[in-house]
């Protein structure tokens, strides 16, 4: 089902010395100094009716989205950059609650590996536990293991009514809790934000049970920092934040440290990284 | 002792001596009525069992896998042993550490929606406990009542309901995992993107080979404020198969889409007399859920579209009892079998929805071709095709032709685009079909990821990945398997 002649984007790869990738840099482009490379643009085919499509990494998110709109679909990949950028990042937008990580968008990649070879991942139907997955491992490796050229990824209806609402609360969970599978809900110490999809009277009924007034959308999210908390937790945060209730992000004004890989699960990933990349030229600095 | 050759009996004993004094001697099993019984999951494969062994914690998983190692003998992990692939079949006197005594739910957090349960957990039991908060376990394959949610993690598996929800992967948000060293990983979190790259996805589907998970925490969904559970009935099984194409592309996930052709209906009708309309070619078991509104306008819609394509009746379960039954039918299929012939072999492929008639049309013609019968349930909706030959083993040269239809219904299911297996897995069933879907390096790849999590090959050895052609001579399919 890979489609996209990807043999002279493997010449550029190439065999030896280190190489990176870009897309159009929204999520951090190339590493400095190193020789560059860019995997193919262009929408190879949608199947709205399989509920997949088939597009190069280079593709622009933004162009997959106007291209899926047309057939009544929608994609969740977060906007902006390539479709090989945020799959590669794997960090999700504020739809996460409702439309799932990006990590589970990916059903099959064709990549380049450090040897220059094409090499497939996955298959193409949602359904599919035919050897390893290893999709998974490509989804927020940041380029580490292979070049992602070629994806299918699968699609999701449009929903027939979207609206933002908002009502002023200490407490998000007591909105949370009372809503079904709502898309998202960002809350700002004061105030929550929930995106209700579906069926106009369902949304407006929904809103309804928690008091929510509809509005024109949440405020932009800080970019400070993006912390990664047990959801439950974001209750206690305190300052300048938006956080995605139900999930456990929070986005910050100031910038605050990552949480780091115990000893143990760094060891397994060095051992993967050295399986895939022994002479560490694909994106060399770069870690996942 | 070099993997892939059977221990010697005084190997085994001297393992079976250290399992016995870091666990409890009644929990170490060399009986040989226990080890035929572990010699096989639910597939017709049969291996060997060299030691049963039963932890109770993951510190004894711990001990045994170490105790395994310094003998240099391979394990199998094992849960309910309900798998259809022979992922759980013992090759060469493995030893089989069976998970079914951690069975405990850790812990339930409401608010959060997850559980941290214990790998022998079984996979309805999760949900009943975890019903009085509103929620339950997404995944929910046919064999729920007795499956375990460590299997469901070995094999990533699916369900009817996984049509909406995603598959077991994108149910589980962190492992507690023994590697084949004995050591301790934890992947992925409580927290939704834990740092590094995603070990616990990569985990997840690896049948046994990357180490044992010995602490789940599952992803917990809500239930939803309404349900509504139809049946419609065609009078070709083409009718059928492009009414699921047709609902799918009209923008419509609903919850399940599944089929049953004439022969399975007629078996489970009269098994569960459920009034099913055992005069239609095909029957779709149509799910929808959601909140009210939106719900009423798909069922409308749905109906609509069967219409179009020519359904008969359309029964729409009037209460929770009727909807109980329609399931019971679509879930207790293959005991209704029974009463047909007394073996059964199901398969599992999936392939584009709209290839699914043509598919269907070839796998009607390929088992005519052997003189077997075929049923066919399945998750229509995902494209996941069953078909099951039934068959009496006793009959001379069936299970040959079984084992012949049975390939050329994956050849077909693979030409047509689609994958080897939906939800089973790969095991020793298919294993040696591998490369009709991935190409040398794409197989040495997903052989590096192995590598990477049981550099010593102890894990689980021989299962998924074919054996290089320099090793050609060591194949380790026992009878039973149809490679």
């Amino acid at each position: 089902m890979g489609v996209i002649d990807l043999s002279s984007f493997a010449d550029e790869v190439g065999t030896d010395g280190p190489v990176t990738i870009s897309g159009l840099g929204t999520r951090g482009g190339a590493v400095d100094g190193v020789r560059c490379v860019h995997s193919p643009a262009g929408i190879e085919w949608v199947q709205p009716d399989e509920m997949i499509v088939c597009c190069g990494g280079g593709t622009p998110v933004d162009e997959l989205v106007t291209a899926l709109a047309g057939h009544g679909q929608t994609v969740a990949l977060p906007a902006g950059g390539t479709v090989g950028g945020a799959l590669a990042v794997g960090r999700s937008d504020h739809r996460r609650l409702g439309y799932g990580p990006v990590r589970d968008t990916l059903l099959q990649a064709r990549y380049i590996s450090a040897v220059g070879e094409i090499v497939k991942a996955g298959g193409p139907t949602v359904k599919n536990v035919s050897g390893f997955d290893l999709c998974r491992l490509l989804v927020g490796s940041h380029g580490t293991l292979g070049f992602i050229g070629e994806v299918i990824v699968r699609t999701r209806p449009l929903p027939q009514h979207s609206q933002w609402f908002t009502r002023t609360t200490t407490d998000p969970f007591e909105v949370f809790t009372r809503l079904y599978k709502p898309i998202s809900v960002l809350w700002t110490g004061s105030a929550v934000f929930a995106l209700l999809e579906g069926h106009a009277a369902d949304v407006a009924e929904q809103a309804a049970t928690c008091a929510l007034a509809a509005c024109d959308g949440p405020p932009a999210l800080p970019t400070g920092s993006r912390c990664s908390i047990k959801p439950s937790d974001v209750v206690g945060h305190v300052g300048d934040f938006v956080a995605e209730v139900g999930v456990g992000i929070v986005h910050h004004t100031d910038h605050l440290a990552a949480a780091t890989v115990g000893e143990r699960e760094a060891i397994l990933a060095a051992a993967i990284k050295r399986e895939f990349d022994p002479v560490g030229r694909l994106n060399p600095g770069r870690h996942a | 002792m070099s993997v892939g050759v059977a221990p010697p009996a005084d190997v085994l004993g001297a393992l079976a001596t250290d399992l016995r004094a870091a666990l409890t001697p009644d929990r170490v099993r060399t009986g040989s009525t226990e080890l035929g019984l572990y010699a096989r999951d639910a597939s017709n494969i049969s291996g060997s069992a060299g030691v049963v062994c039963f932890p109770l914690s993951t510190t004894e998983v711990q001990e045994c896998v170490r105790i395994a190692a310094k003998h240099g003998v391979p394990f199998v992990a094992r849960g309910a042993g309900t798998g259809l692939a022979g992922g759980a079949t013992p090759l060469d006197n493995a030893l089989v550490i069976t998970l079914t005594k951690m069975d405990r739910v850790l812990s339930v957090d409401a608010v959060n929606r997850f559980a941290w349960v214990e790998p022998g957990v079984l996979n309805l039991d999760l949900t009943r406990q975890v019903t009085t908060y509103g929620l339950h376990f997404a995944p929910d394959p046919s064999s729920q009542q007795s499956c375990s949610i460590g299997g469901n993690v070995a094999n990533n598996s699916g369900g009817p309901h996984c049509l909406s929800d995603g598959v077991t992967a994108a149910h589980i948000l962190a492992l507690e995992v023994v590697l084949s060293d004995g050591s301790v990983v934890h992947l992925g979190g409580e927290q939704p993107e834990a740092q590094g790259l995603d070990l616990r996805g990569a985990f997840v589907g690896s049948e046994g080979m990357f180490g044992i998970a010995t602490k789940v925490c599952v992803r917990l969904t809500q239930n939803a404020p309404a349900v509504r559970t139809m049946l419609m009935d065609f009078e070709t099984v083409e009718a059928g198969a492009q009414t699921v194409s047709a609902i799918i592309a009209d923008g419509m996930v609903p919850a399940a889409l599944e089929m049953m052709d004439q022969l399975c209906v007629r078996a489970v009708e009269a098994y569960i007399h459920a009034g099913l309309p055992v005069d239609a070619a095909a029957v779709l078991l149509v799910e929808v859920a959601g909140l009210p509104h939106g719900l009423e306008a798909d069922v409308a819609r749905i109906v609509e579209i069967g219409k179009a394509h020519g359904a008969g009746t359309v029964r729409i379960a009037q209460d929770e009892a009727e909807r109980a039954l329609l399931w019971k039918g679509r879930k207790t299929a293959f005991g209704a079998i029974a009463r047909i012939k007394p073996n059964y072999y199901l398969h599992d492929t999936v392939v584009p929805r709209r290839m699914l008639p043509e598919v269907l049309r070839k796998v009607y013609e390929i088992t005519a071709r052997h003189d077997l019968l075929v049923m066919n349930v399945f998750h229509a909706g995902d494209g996941n095709l069953h078909p099951l030959l039934v068959f009496d083993k006793s009959e001379p040269g069936v299970m040959e032709r079984v084992h012949a239809a049975g390939e050329e219904i994956v050849r077909a299911s693979v030409a047509a685009g689609g994958v080897l297996s939906g939800e089973h897995g790969i095991g020793l069933e298919k294993r040696d079909f591998m490369p009709l879907m991935f190409a040398p390096a794409d197989l040495a790849a997903q052989a590096a990821m192995r590598r990477a999590f049981d550099p010593l090959e102890l894990a689980n050895p021989f299962k998924v990945l074919p054996s290089p052609a320099a090793c050609g001579d060591v194949q380790h399919v026992p009878d039973g398997a149809w490679v």
